[in-house]
């Protein structure tokens, strides 16, 4: 097993880059409301907070090792390969679109990069997880599955029925429980029995007898190792770990949810609209995933701030082609939608 | 030579010889595999054939999950109603994750459950949810009526490469009926005429089937010729055959065992009116359970669900009706 100490400088710089690359891409969707209203229609959810919780996850993957997020879903196919355009064109209800405009926001899916499907019910894509770790087990592939969710998925009961078969079956599977500290509006010490008790989340694998840790996901190297960890176990036959991977999402839940034509877009975090607690919302901001990581690599000479500055330059140039390609994408043909409805 | 062959036999026989055919599929649910004496254990071990805890969530949600990743998994959920714990996979996951992905994936399923128990089970074990599932597009429901179809429907549902909701009647479990020799394949959309006749269509899937099948025979005692047609698949759902069959008689008998707008039945009157409504002699009449739960006691369950009885009645006020317009 690899641990983060003995990762590449390259490697690293990989994992900042794709860092960059959620919080860039997640940015350009969130302006998209202010400066083309209509273009995104529906619901988004962003993951800017989670950069370093996600590029530290995937980073442990082996090639073919499957991806199962929530509806909050943009980040994971940027890492595994999806060209960023087919992404935002799906945002945008593009025919470019990764799904031809079917799907959206919440649905995104990329099974050539591993990205099955994302579920847009809370909770449910835990159980498809298992299900594609089941495949795994079957056809003894090696892969295994990884399965992304909320803290407020923690509270579904598919959250409960699956890693109890999971455990029972000893599924190949990590279940990483991105506690972002909103379940929708809602602060997770309002309604989980774990927090209102004091206790970490992972608690919860205590129930299903199979191991728990709770990592800061605000520490990409910290998260890494304990990623590699539950997926060397996964692999070597022993069954599925939940880890609790605590960050704070620095987005709001989503973008307002209005009736058209009154139009809609992000407005200031629960934390403020909701809570009135700025203070929780400032510190967050403080402890930025993403600076965290680019003063860690260097101070530690393991970057240079040009040479990161040469990264961020080429992320950004990116993404706004990725905007601009998105916006001059077509629109799909109408009598498309009677398609795939049937296999 | 066909065999005679008891319908849930006929099932397990589709099953096992599919699960021989192709490696991919595999068989799970509760209270099933619990030993190695289980003779799909024994058949083709416990990798693919697999005992779970009483989670349909999470055991209809791994079927998409494996489905999505090359399986075909037929989950065992015993009664129909246990799908109604995880309808979120069957109505909301397994039929749309194919069009959402804009056809990058496809759900091949079969969910197995028995259905329309009406042997005192009352109100939580007797229904009929299939109308439920039949408007939803990418989901397709099977529900056999003799055994030569349990086991080509199930065959033609395991081989399907979209989610399959598989509802075998429990009132025809030990019924036996011939089964034709050799791989008999049963296709999807495709109704059949289990009696022809020439004065009154009657549509009916299921128990409804044998229950249609007695009344035609009551009714031809009295000389009235009643073709009764077995749609066999609510979805897709052959309304040509039905068409064509009201085209031939005039009129149209729905039997369904649900109650009155919960029926396939409200459904196939809506498409006969719209696509045959030139052809009809009568207005449609629709024999279904009342709008009621189902009752414990016999007198009161008898009370609530179709009959030989009213089907005949059904028919005779169809056929009366067109011979005072003529």
């Amino acid at each position: 097993m690899v641990l983060a100490s003995q990762l590449s400088n390259e490697r690293l710089t990989w994992m900042y880059a794709q860092m960059l690359r959620i919080r860039e891409f997640e940015e350009r969707v969130k302006r998209t409301f202010v400066e083309h209203p209509g273009v995104i229609r529906g619901h988004a959810h962003l993951g800017d907070g989670a950069e370093a919780s996600i590029v530290g996850s995937l980073a442990t993957r082996n090639e073919a090792d499957p991806v199962m997020p929530s509806y909050r879903c943009h980040g994971y196919p940027l890492v595994l390969g999806t060209p960023a355009r087919a992404l935002m064109a799906e945002i945008y209800q593009r025919r470019d679109g990764i799904c031809k405009g079917f799907g959206g926001s919440m649905h995104l899916a990329d099974p050539a990069h591993h990205f099955p499907t994302a579920s847009g019910i809370i909770g449910q894509g835990i159980a498809h997880a298992a299900g594609v770790a089941y495949a795994a087990q079957v056809k003894k592939s090696g892969q295994v599955v990884y399965s992304f969710f909320g803290d407020g998925s923690s509270k579904q009961g598919a959250f409960h029925e699956t890693l109890n078969l999971a455990a029972v079956w000893k599924l190949p599977v990590v279940f990483v429980l991105e506690n972002n500290m909103y379940q929708a509006y809602t602060h997770y010490k309002l309604e989980d029995a774990n927090a209102v008790a004091g206790d970490p989340l992972s608690q919860k694998a205590k129930a299903y007898s199979i191991p728990g840790q709770t990592v800061d996901g605000t520490d990409v190297l910290a998260v890494f190792d304990v990623v590699a960890g539950a997926a060397d176990r996964a692999r070597s036959g022993e069954g599925p770990s939940l880890i609790e991977s605590r960050f704070y999402r620095l987005s709001p839940h989503g973008n307002a949810i209005t009736v058209p034509p009154v139009p809609t877009q992000f407005q200031e975090h629960e934390s403020i609209e909701v809570y009135g607690n700025k203070a929780e919302f400032e510190a967050a901001k403080k402890n930025d995933p993403i600076l965290k990581f680019r003063a860690h690599l260097i101070s530690h000479g393991m970057l240079t701030d040009l040479d990161a500055k040469k990264v961020e330059d080429r992320v950004r140039t990116e993404m706004d082609e990725v905007v601009k390609f998105a916006l001059a994408s077509p629109m799909p043909a109408p009598e498309e939608a009677t398609k795939y409805v049937w296999a | 030579m066909p065999r005679e062959m008891m319908f849930a036999e006929a099932i397990a026989v589709a099953i096992t010889e599919e699960m021989q055919r192709d490696p991919n599929v595999v068989f799970y649910g509760q209270n099933m595999a619990m030993t190695e004496r289980d003779p799909f254990v024994r058949k083709f071990g416990k990798e693919r054939v697999r005992i779970t805890p009483i989670s349909e969530t999470a055991e209809l949600g791994i079927a998409v999950g494996a489905a999505m990743s090359g399986l075909r998994p037929i989950v065992e959920l015993y009664m129909a109603e246990f799908m109604l714990v995880a309808f979120d996979e069957v109505i909301n996951e397994a039929p749309r994750l194919r069009y959402m992905s804009g056809g990058q994936v496809k759900v091949p399923c079969v969910f197995k459950a028995g259905f329309g128990f009406a042997a005192g089970w009352a109100g939580q074990h007797s229904n009929c949810t299939y109308h439920a599932m039949m408007g939803i597009p990418g989901l397709k429901i099977a529900l056999p009526s003799t055994s030569a179809d349990a086991m080509g429907l199930m065959r033609s549902a395991i081989r399907d490469d979209n989610p399959v909701v598989y509802l075998h009647h429990y009132m025809l479990t030990i019924d036996k009926s011939p089964v034709p020799d050799g791989e008999h394949i049963v296709p999807f959309g495709v109704a059949d005429i289990k009696r022809p006749g020439t004065d009154v269509t009657i549509v009916a899937t299921a128990w409804m089937v044998k229950k249609s099948l007695a009344a035609a025979e009551m009714l031809a005692k009295e000389g009235i010729s009643a073709e009764v047609v077995d749609p066999r698949t609510l979805s897709p759902l052959d309304v040509n055959t039905i068409v064509e069959s009201v085209k031939k008689t005039g009129r149209l008998v729905l039997v369904d065992q649900a109650p009155r707008h919960a029926s396939a039945a409200v459904v196939i009157a809506g498409e006969v009116a719209e696509q045959g409504f030139k052809y009809l002699r009568a207005p449609v009449k629709m024999v279904t359970a009342l709008d009621t739960s189902v009752p414990y006691s016999e007198t009161l369950e008898r009370y609530v669900l179709p009959s030989e009885e009213k089907i005949v009645d059904a028919a005779k006020f169809v056929v009366a009706m067109q011979a005072a317009a003529v």
